[in-house]
């Protein structure tokens, strides 16, 4: 709103895009001016990525005019965007494992000297870069092995490197922590200052309000709406991105018994990541885990779940000890996990969703073992009916959305009338209808008396189910919150203590 | 339930039962294959021939086999050729030299096999060792012990009841060793459409992370599969003792890239978690199509070498051709 005297960078008129019969795209015009982060909201599959794609020269339009810095722009590929000065980081992480991050960060475009890679200068360049967000490796080390987060932040200091006028940010946040998030803020500050526009793509509302000047809200392949500050009620952005209005984002809360499910005593994990845990969860409780990515929560609930070893320590179910030793022992306790990365541990995408609920359910679809076709797909369509997963159970996994993907993995688990879940990370890259509705199944199973556990680094999600909240902070537990006192300040100091 | 939803649900069973899992491709291309030999050549298309190509494929069919359950589970086994002889050579020594019945030399001849494929399967699950290089080391390993038992030299003096087995067609059918490889693809068949086990080797070809944490002893599952291909390997090796009447340490050389071909051309993906033995018997008769039908039109075996390496890649490009499509 002050820069309206500046003229665009880049303007977007009538942009259309179909994929063989189907279109879209309908028609978006945007407008962006140096120096402004301009949200762009929307469902999965509201044509947000198809936008960014079509700007950072990843894909051509059907039809539609561009112009950049007032000239025509029609990039055909990477390449030539970028050579204009449109950068692009895309949600999926793209890094190659095996080199080093120097070489990550520059690859492609080393710094030559004398016709040879100027190595020196190309890790000097590559440190400061990571320095700025934070990040304290060397820049040597190859990126395998590093956490999602770091690998995220390397993909974003490799963006920022580009001395690009226009950066797309693609749920640049998705893996990352609170105090991740501030560094990326901080920089994305000192880019808007030297006059770098910025496309900010995010389901985090509350981020959105931090960062943002502008919100552009795309649903259906249009734009539905604009607003032109970001001071603007949560609920007002999440309703103009869903159509509708949504009475409450989160159910109301559980109720919980006064009997324990599940009683966790100073676990201590086997590989280091945490250690003298206490806590208990009570029948018909939703439990939230908080704190910072790398603080061992996740570790914590999959060794609960029997998935990484436990050095130290107890895990009790209704009083009786049954520190599980494999993800099976934990199984057949009604002890059932929805992992963080669910493509890569939660489902099989090659797989129809008939077989990928079986693979979890062998002793109720087959009888002594013995499985047929037809069994399979009948437990498979009995159960994506309760729990409303769009679509049929011969579909293979990886041509549904991720909201209908995490609700098969719930529901793969949920056919075994479990007594503890843990769900982690349960919304992430979800779109806010298909997130609404996994809270309703939450909400459900507390209702049913079993006992929830959920890890979550959005803060709004874990204050907005939880009965308590527990928080962790580098492997250690620094409190239990009710949810009376728990609030984004209560949290995160507990998280930085 | 209304009739026709009745019928319809029959209708899928039976569709369940006869489905290929994506083996339809290459049974198209079996089908031409007959067709083109039927019409090329005179002797192609008789009972006689066919009943050839049967015995002939016998021992490949049954190596194939394991190796499909392998190549389900995203791994490799190089040894099967090795250990096939290893077999052979127990059994030689057991039953000739030892003096030992065949109710002792045979079981004990799959057995020997069985712990090299156990072995296989706990230096890759308990020792990390990626499965090409721990069967690597076992096809060496099981060749040398095959040769140390003789010193090298072959041993004949089978009974002759043994080596009957694989020539006289019962019932003017047939043979005891194509009976055999009859049996072996029917359970197979079976363990991996209908037994829990066998829906398990998808999941943990498919993605181990997921099989793991959806309660599948992952490890348990692989050294198993091994121990499986390498006893399957071990039957076929006293097959083939019976149709050659005698053993040689050097027996079975390749077999290893002859198996790995049929799962291949009948679409089983080297990745893992996709494919099955329903192709594999058809990758399997078409290799022995191929065979025959080029010897009779009198082909060089040089040449051949080279048609059926085409074939492969045809097999394989036809599958990823309609996979991006769909």
């Amino acid at each position: 709103m002050t820069k309206t005297d500046t003229s665009p960078i880049l303007t977007l008129k009538n942009i259309y895009k179909s994929f063989g019969p189907i279109e879209v795209l309908h028609g978006v015009d945007l407008e962006m001016r140096p120096g402004e982060v301009v949200a762009l909201l929307g469902e999965n599959g509201a044509g947000k990525s198809t936008l960014s794609n079509i700007i950072s020269g990843t894909i051509l339009p059907s039809s539609g005019e561009m112009t950049w810095q007032g000239a025509p722009y029609a990039p055909a590929t990477p390449r030539e965007a970028i050579d204009a000065g449109v950068g692009m980081i895309h949600q999926e992480l793209l890094l190659l494992p095996h080199l080093s991050i120097a070489e990550n960060v520059f690859v492609g475009r080393y710094p030559m000297k004398h016709g040879r890679v100027d190595r020196r200068e190309m890790e000097r360049r590559a440190q400061s870069g990571l320095q700025r967000l934070g990040l304290e490796v060397s820049p040597r080390r190859v990126v395998q092995g590093l956490s999602t987060a770091s690998q995220q932040l390397i993909e974003i200091a490799k963006a920022l490197t580009l001395n690009a006028k226009l950066l797309i940010l693609d749920e640049p946040t998705a893996a990352l922590g609170g105090e991740e998030t501030k560094l990326l803020f901080e920089q994305i500050e000192r880019l808007k200052t030297e006059g770098v526009g910025i496309i900010y793509i995010s389901h985090r509302l509350e981020e959105i309000k931090q960062i943002a000047d502008r919100i552009v809200v795309m649903r259906d392949g249009e734009k539905v709406q604009e607003f032109d500050t970001a001071d603007i009620p949560v609920r007002t952005i999440v309703e103009a991105m869903v159509g509708r209005s949504m009475d409450q984002m989160f159910p109301p809360l559980a109720s919980p018994s006064d009997d324990i499910t599940l009683e966790v005593r100073n676990l201590g994990s086997a590989l280091g990541h945490f250690h003298g845990v206490n806590f208990n969860v009570r029948r018909g409780e939703i439990f939230g885990i908080g704190g910072l990515v790398g603080a061992g929560r996740t570790e914590l609930v999959r060794a609960i779940a029997g998935a990484d070893p436990i050095a130290e320590g107890t895990v009790l179910l209704n009083g009786e000890d049954i520190t599980p030793r494999s993800p099976r022992a934990a199984i057949d306790n009604g002890i059932v996990l929805v992992p963080e990365d669910r493509k890569q541990q939660g489902i099989i995408l090659s797989h129809s969703i008939a077989e990928n609920i079986a693979y979890s359910n062998f002793e109720s679809v087959g009888k002594a073992g013995w499985i047929t076709a037809s069994r399979v797909r009948n437990f498979a369509n009995e159960n994506i009916g309760k729990f409303g997963v769009k679509g049929r159970g011969r579909q293979n996994a990886s041509e549904m959305s991720g909201g209908n993907q995490q609700k098969v993995v719930i529901a793969k688990w949920l056919a075994r009338n479990p007594r503890v879940v843990l769900l982690d990370e349960p919304t992430r890259g979800i779109d806010v209808g298909a997130r609404s509705s996994i809270y309703e199944i939450i909400h459900g199973l507390a209702v049913e008396g079993v006992a929830v556990i959920v890890v979550s680094s959005d803060l709004e999600e874990v204050l907005g189910v939880s009965n308590r909240i527990l928080v962790m902070a580098a492997g250690r537990q620094t409190g239990i919150l009710d949810h009376s006192e728990a609030n984004d300040v209560s949290v995160m100091e507990l998280a930085t203590a | 339930m209304s009739e026709s939803s009745v019928n319809s649900q029959r209708g899928r069973k039976l569709a369940d039962f006869f489905s290929l899992g994506g083996a339809t491709g290459p049974l198209i291309g079996l089908i031409l294959l007959c067709a083109f030999l039927t019409f090329a050549t005179d002797s192609f298309f008789s009972v006689r021939n066919f009943l050839n190509i049967l015995d002939q494929v016998t021992v490949i069919g049954i190596i194939a086999v394991g190796m499909t359950f392998v190549i389900l589970l995203g791994g490799i086994d190089l040894s099967v050729g090795s250990v096939l002889a290893l077999a052979m050579m127990v059994l030689g020594y057991l039953n000739v030299e030892a003096g030992l019945p065949m109710g002792v030399a045979i079981p004990a001849a799959i057995g020997a096999a069985a712990v090299a494929g156990l072995i296989s399967g706990l230096l890759i699950t308990e020792f990390k060792v990626p499965p090409f290089i721990a069967t690597l080391a076992m096809m060496s390993i099981a060749r040398g012990l095959a040769s140390m038992i003789t010193n090298g030299s072959q041993i004949i003096g089978f009974p002759a009841w043994f080596n009957m087995g694989a020539i006289i067609r019962y019932g003017g059918v047939l043979t005891m060793t194509v009976a055999v490889m009859f049996v072996v693809f029917a359970v197979a068949l079976l363990f991996q459409r209908y037994r829990e086990g066998g829906r398990a080797l998808y999941a943990v070809g498919g993605n181990p992370e997921v099989a793991r944490l959806a309660g599948i002893n992952v490890n348990r599952v692989t050294v198993l599969v091994y121990t499986a291909c390498a006893a399957l390997s071990g039957l076929a090796g006293v097959l083939l003792a019976a149709r050659l009447d005698a053993v040689q340490p050097t027996i079975g050389i390749a077999y290893e890239l002859d198996a790995i071909a049929a799962v291949v051309i009948g679409g089983t993906s080297l990745s893992g978690g996709t494919g099955g033995i329903g192709g594999t018997i058809i990758g399997v008769l078409i290799i022995g199509v191929l065979r025959n039908g080029l010897n009779l039109l009198s082909v060089s075996p040089f040449l051949q070498a080279v048609i059926i390496g085409l074939v492969i890649v045809m097999a394989v490009a036809a599958e990823t051709f309609k996979q991006r499509k769909a």
